[in-house]
């Protein structure tokens, strides 16, 4: 518990996971403050996703804590679950749109089902959430095949603010996007998590990405958080694995470490 | 030992499943969706099925039959195999190939789009969503198909028989009528309602458990089909012990 008295948004402790005999995650501590932006960075298969999903609770970890708001979830029944789930929201990597409903109804889906709301009224939210995306209403009627990889990113993006999430988690936000239009995804996300004074926890390994959204930057690299600091510190981090990271190179410890083992 | 694993593994979806039935919050959208999916969109091919079996069992009957003068028992070998035994099979084995393959495929696809993650993020469970309505719409619609497919396999009884083979339509219909009883038709609705729900759970069990890639959910709609439909003989048999014996 911080001094101020108030628990962290988000805390790991210890956190481990295994498939098989691979270990994915190998003791993850993580703290994200409340109004906080943290981006996890990592080359793919390190643990980026599953941590993600770890303290989403799609995935249940072999052992250590993960506390929201300071309660304990890894051992809640559904009903608890349940009312933690509705604090949160997500974009998925590939938008994870239901192809079998309109836009609109995509939108208002976590309204209408998870909530209990009336069609009507959730129609309206959903169509000021499309436009708070940038998107014209007409859209809401379309289906999600008819759309762009972008606009799908950005109905994805009004789905996970629709329920006016406290913490929202994206994954691989600008991943298959154009530079311009993973720009204009990053931006509305800073704005989306600004105006609704929410606790984002995001997973990339698009380095523009992760410094225009974050607050906070952790590394992750074999399944532990290896470096966690500023945007500022990233650039004189003093970790060869971050730098290695940042600036994209094929030599460094990471590959040697890969090439090893 | 992995066989045992994967037996464990289906017996705890299974009874998740049918634990979520009996709990709401139901969605009665997916489910009208489903009954017309699976129910109205198979009378085709159950139907096709049904009336061709009737027709070449009357056919073939008449071969054998003549050969001790007993042509009138057509009727009631008809009426018999078919409301017993090969309507639920057929049916169930047709059913199996159209509607479990769809919902491997529909379900596969969303677990490798992670919508079936993005329902839970939206605190919506998905075994009431996507398995429920499901597996009750096969468990109820499959016996009123079969019971359809009954009345189509003997008219294509009929029709052979009387416009084919000669006989008078008066004593085939009231011979048909004669030897049913209540149990022949009722065992194979029963037989009906089983099948209906192997080949829906089977469907949702190996979708929810897809592999990664198109190669994930190919795997997931093919064993879908061979287990369903496997299962489908075997619980016939296994019912057909219950019912006659």
């Amino acid at each position: 518990m911080s001094e101020a008295g108030q628990p962290p948004k988000i805390s790991m402790r210890n956190v481990k996971k295994s498939f098989g005999t691979k270990k994915v995650l190998n003791g993850i501590d993580l703290d994200v403050e409340k109004g906080e932006s943290c981006v996890i960075i990592g080359g793919s298969g390190t643990g980026k996703s599953v941590t993600l999903k770890c303290v989403l609770g799609l995935i249940r970890p072999d052992s250590g804590s993960i506390k929201i708001d300071g309660s304990e979830v890894t051992e809640m029944d559904n009903d608890d679950r349940d009312e933690v789930m509705s604090k949160f929201g997500m974009l998925f990597q590939g938008g994870a749109l239901f192809d079998s409903l309109p836009v609109w109804e995509n939108v208002a889906f976590g309204l209408i089902h998870g909530r209990k709301m009336d069609r009507e009224e959730a129609h309206e939210i959903a169509l000021q959430k499309i436009e708070a995306v940038g998107m014209g209403r007409q859209v809401g009627s379309l289906y999600p095949a008819e759309l762009s990889g972008g606009m799908q990113k950005r109905i994805g993006l009004a789905r996970a603010i629709a329920g006016n999430p406290e913490i929202i988690f994206f994954d691989e936000p600008t991943t298959g996007l154009d530079p311009i239009m993973a720009d204009v995804i990053n931006d509305l996300i800073a704005k989306c998590v600004k105006d609704l004074g929410a606790t984002a926890l995001s997973i990339t390994h698009d380095m523009a990405s992760a410094r225009k959204i974050a607050d906070k930057i952790t590394m992750i690299h074999e399944g532990k958080l290896i470096w966690t600091g500023s945007v500022k510190e990233l650039d004189n981090s003093g970790n060869e694995y971050v730098d290695q990271f940042i600036h994209g190179r094929a030599e460094g410890p990471i590959t040697k470490h890969a090439n090893m083992a | 030992m992995s066989f045992f694993a994967t037996v464990g593994q289906f017996s705890a979806f299974a009874g998740l499943s049918v634990s979520h039935v009996f709990r709401g919050p139901f969605f009665p959208k997916n489910f009208s969706k489903q009954i017309v999916s699976i129910g109205y969109y198979s009378l085709p091919v159950v139907g096709l099925t049904t009336f061709f079996t009737g027709m070449v069992l009357a056919l073939q009957s008449y071969t054998g039959f003549t050969r001790f003068n007993a042509e009138s028992a057509i009727a009631s070998v008809v009426a018999l195999s078919i409301t017993r035994e090969l309507a639920p099979v057929l049916a169930g084995l047709m059913v199996a190939g159209r509607v479990g393959a769809s919902i491997a495929a529909e379900i596969g696809t969303m677990r490798v789009t992670e919508q079936i993650d993005a329902l839970r993020t939206l605190s919506v469970n998905p075994f009431k969503y996507l398995v429920v309505p499901r597996l009750i719409a096969g468990t109820l619609t499959l016996p009123i198909l079969v019971l359809i497919g009954d009345l189509i396999g003997i008219m294509g009884g009929y029709i052979v028989s009387v416009h084919v083979l000669g006989f008078s339509a008066g004593s085939y219909l009231s011979q048909s009528w004669d030897v049913l009883q209540p149990i022949d038709v009722i065992s194979g609705l029963a037989k009906a309602a089983v099948f209906g729900f192997i080949v829906t759970i089977m469907g949702c069990y190996h979708g929810f458990n897809s592999g990664r890639g198109a190669q994930g959910v190919g795997a997931a709609t093919t064993n879908a089909v061979v287990t369903s439909s496997i299962l489908i003989l075997v619980f016939n048999y296994i019912l057909t012990q219950v019912f006659f014996s």
